[in-house]
């Protein structure tokens, strides 16, 4: 009896020191995250600061009414569903690529890895200079015979700044897809090739297995890094660009230039649950597929 | 057989040469035009930038690897005599220099607490860390822009440094780390005698000091990056970070733009030069959500 009452008061003692150690860190986190998220969550519901008269998902439903965030949402779901299963096979192939024997590996490793170092601000200026109309691109193409490509004004500007962000985020998920592959059993793979396993089925069948934690925060990471594009795009074209590049980002700027905070609040509230239900997912996906291997 | 294992190998060492070669082109070629005099430069881009102000323009676009004649000129131009381009350098290094070391020193702290003590509440904490730390801009910037209006701090470099310092990345990976320490050492520390706050900095801190280190290169490439906290919270265009700033180019000034770009990335590639180890290390261990 004594002894469960001391357990008790050390348990207690226990969280207070360790909240003691988080202190700085929650507040700082409550007062810049939490509180004013459900603030945002708040003006969502009311239809204005000023009158706040209670309204429930009318600000919702003028959302989904708006022609500029159904474009934004639009393109950035567009430019995602396309880049990010990039970015997850193509940086999987630069890993796979890497663990081969092949002569300057460690170098290769630090080049692919280089872009993620540059800021997006210092390298747009030859962007701009490849992808121009008058460009280096086009004089290229020229000389098999293409006709030249107004880049960034056309429904080619999707592949532009897909190469863009690929280029920028392949190293990052290379070297976590390197870290993957070495945490896979050696003894494994030793087997499979016992065995007679050929290369194709030792992917699907052993790596891919192991892999599938990685893939899945790989995809979640390369999920939010594309959001992050519109560093590019702004750079690249500024507050208005062709509109196939409108992203969301721009859409939250210039609704942040009008201050409607209802609108606002709105979007933020709806990306919210869409990523917190695509992470779900993800996680549902990848318990169901790695489920036979313990990690 | 091992004929056309050559082969392939081969292959595969072109095909990561020809990856490599695309890799860092951009870079190279931003650095080594830096060297251009304005009237190479011009003469080169014209075309694009549309400068008009006199001087030969080639009709087409040269994208040039070595320039005709090296000189620093822009370097001086824009190190020495307009002061604007600097001001905003200051900018940068005064916006992420404080992120950077106080996010990494509240974030040590707070993962201390998580991988010392265990239990419902701090593991439901940490799970929301995690959430929170998965958030893109769009979600976390309209929070960030009332709690700085209500503060008063807008468009001051607080509504920029103070989310900065509390964003939840570093807290996430240096927790992983932490757990890493074997829980005999602590153990053995408390049995000696020595506090909670002893155990920290005599045994957890100097445990992951390369963690520390590579997280803080994580935070400040994060950061030195930002385009999309200036936009929103600090919208005056002289306290803007050059990282905004450097696409505003005057249409005379490509030249010096080049040379700007390139001081804007030697201190990341400096910290990549030197850090890369510790770097790769950094971002191998955040692999996982989970644990």
């Amino acid at each position: 009896m004594k002894k469960q009452k001391l357990n008790l008061q050390e348990r207690t003692l226990d969280l207070l020191k360790s909240l003691c150690f988080l202190f700085p860190s929650l507040l700082g986190v409550g007062v810049f995250f939490i509180v004013p998220f459900g603030v945002v969550v708040y003006y969502s519901l009311i239809d204005g600061v000023g009158s706040k008269n209670f309204v429930f998902l009318e600000n919702f439903i003028k959302l989904f009414d708006n022609s500029a965030f159904l474009m934004a949402a639009k393109n950035t779901l567009s430019f995602s569903v396309v880049a990010v299963p990039l970015a997850v096979i193509l940086a999987m192939c630069l890993a796979l690529m890497l663990e081969c024997r092949i002569p300057m590996k460690s170098q290769f490793r630090t080049f692919f890895l280089s872009p993620m170092m540059v800021p997006v601000a210092s390298v747009v200026l030859i962007w701009q200079v490849l992808f121009n109309f008058n460009g280096t691109i086009n004089e290229f193409l020229m000389v098999f015979g293409v006709d030249k490509i107004d880049w960034l004004q056309s429904d080619y500007c999707q592949i532009v700044v897909i190469i863009l962000f690929l280029w920028k985020n392949l190293g990052y998920n290379m070297i976590l897809f390197m870290a993957g592959l070495a945490n896979i059993p050696k003894e494994l793979l030793e087997v499979a090739d016992v065995e007679g396993a050929g290369e194709i089925y030792k992917f699907f069948a052993i790596k891919l297995r192991y892999l599938s934690p990685t893939v899945l925060f790989v995809t979640i990471l390369s999920l939010i890094n594309s959001f992050k594009v519109f560093r590019e795009v702004y750079l690249l074209t500024g507050d208005y660009p062709y509109e196939k590049l409108y992203m969301l980002q721009h859409f939250m700027n210039n609704t942040f230039r009008s201050l409607d905070y209802q609108k606002l609040s709105a979007a933020a509230v709806i990306m919210a649950i869409v990523m917190v239900v695509l992470i779900a997912l993800l996680f549902i996906a990848e318990d169901w597929f790695g489920k036979d291997v313990e990690g | 057989m091992k004929k056309k294992h050559y082969f392939g190998r081969g292959a595969m060492f072109l095909l990561c040469a020809a990856f490599a070669v695309m890799f860092l082109l951009p870079t190279v070629l931003t650095i080594t035009n830096s060297f251009m005099s304005e009237s190479e430069i011009k003469a080169n881009y014209g075309m694009i930038f549309s400068t008009t102000t006199g001087g030969y323009v080639s009709k087409t676009v040269n994208l040039k690897f070595i320039p005709d004649k090296v000189t620093l000129s822009q370097y001086i131009t824009g190190l020495i005599k307009s002061p604007e381009y600097l001001l905003k350098l200051w900018n940068s290094i005064f916006l992420v220099a404080p992120i950077v070391i106080f996010q990494v020193a509240v974030a040590a702290v707070a993962a201390y607490s998580f991988t010392r003590w265990r239990g419902k509440i701090r593991s439901g904490i940490f799970f929301f860390y995690v959430i929170l730390m998965l958030m893109p801009y769009q979600v976390t910037l309209v929070p960030n822009y009332l709690v700085s209006d209500w503060l008063g701090i807008l468009n001051t470099s607080w509504a920029i440094i103070l989310p900065g310092i509390f964003a939840p990345f570093s807290v996430f990976l240096l927790t992983k780390f932490m757990r890493r320490i074997p829980y005999s050492l602590i153990e053995a520390a408390k049995v000696d005698g020595a506090g909670e706050w002893q155990i920290f900095t005599r045994i957890c801190l100097p445990q992951c000091r390369s963690a520390l280190y590579s997280i803080a290169i994580l935070v400040f490439i994060d950061y030195w990056n930002m385009v999309e906290q200036p936009l929103i919270l600090l919208q005056d265009a002289d306290s803007q970070p050059l990282s905004v700033f450097l696409s505003n180019i005057n249409t005379g000034e490509i030249g010096l733009a080049f040379a700007m770009a390139t001081v804007y990335m030697i201190p990341s590639l400096l910290l990549f030069l030197h850090g890369e180890e510790y770097l790769v290390e950094g971002i191998a261990n955040s692999g996982s959500v989970k644990g």
